[in-house]
């Protein structure tokens, strides 16, 4: 029963002490939108690996239905000062939360924008009836060949 | 070409796994990374994309594909030490003057995404690239700035970032020290839309650039090749550019 006792008060010792680690920890902003499938965890672990592989994919291959797009991480992950989202000039930059703290620096954003943008027009494959798709195109160099 | 990318698949395939247990534990629905291949987009090594410039239908006066190349890419702020030397041109308009004549004629060039680019010769990271689809890249991530593409370039085509850029288009990540050029709107052509420099010729009323699929022999660029006169720039280097001109 000592025994126990023991055991259980040394868990709960263990996890006071995680708690009391998370505190120490930096202070990640909340995001908004569904979270990750895989979890938290393995996209605090990954989410650089994800991304270079997807960046891979993108500019190699062409291949633009990515899980892990820089371009748009800030759909969900935008912290926002005043009403208007921050760069990652400002520390409080949802990148900067953990890298700051340990002492990571990318240099993502000398290209990348860092905030949401509202054009998303690229995002979605293009439909025929839009004028500036390549069917559309197409179909009005036919017509105007036929005549 | 693409065994930077194949290592890094690779690695993902394996983090993949770990993905499936993780999710399988916490209960959360299973998804894989890198699975997505049978469904997979983008560049398609049956397609060459080209164009065709006619500079009789390119108006001396007209700088629309100029602009609406700015706009989509986000280039053409200069910062406070611009030069003409040394500005960002992904696209630009040249006036030639037959001086026996007086002919003039107007039209703009770009990268003319060459089949055996010089440019991607000379890269020593691998950064400058061509695409299955014949689309030549700079992939700036492994781009270190060296300008021996720039060199290399018998069109001029490429461009130095030299100040830093701020508030970038999400279609076109830009910054100091890498080298850029025309992408001939992969972003867009990816999501099968027209490059932005054509889009914006036709609304123009011009119509000087034909876009299309120079492997297809029944697409309308390959016919006008095929029945019409046009020249590559600088023929005698034997490129064979994508990029196609008439009436020069
Ligand atoms: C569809 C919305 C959405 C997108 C897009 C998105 N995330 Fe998230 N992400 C979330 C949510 C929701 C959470 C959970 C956050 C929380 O608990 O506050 C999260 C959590 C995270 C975490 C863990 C944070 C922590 O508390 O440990 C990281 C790291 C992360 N995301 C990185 C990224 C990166 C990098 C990208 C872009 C490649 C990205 N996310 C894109 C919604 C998104
Ligand atoms: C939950 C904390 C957290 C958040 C949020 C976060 N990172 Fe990280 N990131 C880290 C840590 C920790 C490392 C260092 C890992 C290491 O060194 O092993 C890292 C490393 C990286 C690296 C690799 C750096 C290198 O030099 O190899 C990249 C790239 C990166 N993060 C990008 C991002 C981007 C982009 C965002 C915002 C969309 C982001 N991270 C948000 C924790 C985070
Ligand atoms: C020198 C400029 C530059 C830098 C620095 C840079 N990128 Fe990129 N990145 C690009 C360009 C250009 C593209 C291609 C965009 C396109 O074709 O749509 C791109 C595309 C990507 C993509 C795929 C497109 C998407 O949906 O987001 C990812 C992911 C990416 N970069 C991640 C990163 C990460 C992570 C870093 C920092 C470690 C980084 N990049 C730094 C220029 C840069």
């Amino acid at each position: 029963m000592r025994l126990v006792l023991a055991l259980i008060i040394t868990i709960f010792g263990l996890t006071g002490l995680a708690q009391a680690q998370n505190a120490l920890a930096p202070n990640v902003p909340t995001a908004t939108g569904a979270p990750h499938a895989e979890g938290n965890e393995y996209w605090r672990k990954n989410h650089m690996d994800l991304m270079r592989h997807d960046r891979d994919l993108t500019l190699r291959e062409g291949e633009r239905d990515i899980q892990a797009s820089l371009g748009q991480c800030f759909d969900c992950h935008a912290v926002e000062e005043a009403g208007e989202p921050v760069t990652y000039e400002n520390e409080k930059h949802f990148c900067r939360a953990c890298h700051d703290y340990a002492a990571v620096n990318v240099d993502c954003f000398m290209c990348h924008r860092s905030t949401p943008s509202d054009n998303v027009l690229n995002r979605a494959m293009a439909t025929p009836d839009e004028p500036n798709s390549i069917a559309a195109y197409l179909a009005r160099l036919a017509a105007e060949a036929d005549q | 070409m693409s065994n930077r990318a194949e290592l890094t698949r690779r690695d993902i395939l394996k983090s993949g796994a770990a993905v499936a247990t993780i999710t399988l534990a916490s209960g959360v629905t299973l998804m894989a990374f890198g699975g997505s291949d049978a469904n997979a987009t983008g560049a398609d090594a049956g397609k060459r994309w080209g164009l065709l410039i006619d500079a009789n239908k390119c108006a001396a006066d007209c700088s629309d594909c100029v602009t609406a190349c700015k706009t989509e890419n986000g280039w053409g702020s200069h910062g406070e030490h611009a030069s003409p030397e040394t500005d960002v041109a992904w696209i630009r308009k040249v006036t030639l003057k037959d001086k026996q004549t007086g002919r003039t004629v107007s039209a703009p060039i770009m990268c003319q995404h060459c089949e055996t680019p010089p440019c991607v010769d000379v890269c020593p990271t691998g950064a400058s690239m061509k695409r299955a689809d014949g689309i030549v890249l700079v992939d700036k991530h492994a781009c270190i700035g060296c300008r021996y593409c720039m060199m290399a370039c018998p069109f001029k085509a490429r461009s130095f970032v030299h100040e830093d850029v701020t508030d970038q288009s999400v279609n076109a990540p830009r910054g100091k020290g890498t080298v850029e050029s025309c992408t001939l709107c992969v972003h867009r052509i990816d999501k099968g839309r027209i490059p932005a420099c054509v889009e914006s010729c036709e609304a123009a009323g011009h119509s000087a650039i034909l876009f299309g699929d120079l492997k297809d022999p029944d697409s309308a660029i390959s016919k006008a090749l095929l029945n019409y006169p046009s020249i590559a720039l600088r023929a005698d280097l034997g490129l064979n550019p994508g990029v196609r001109y008439q009436n020069l």
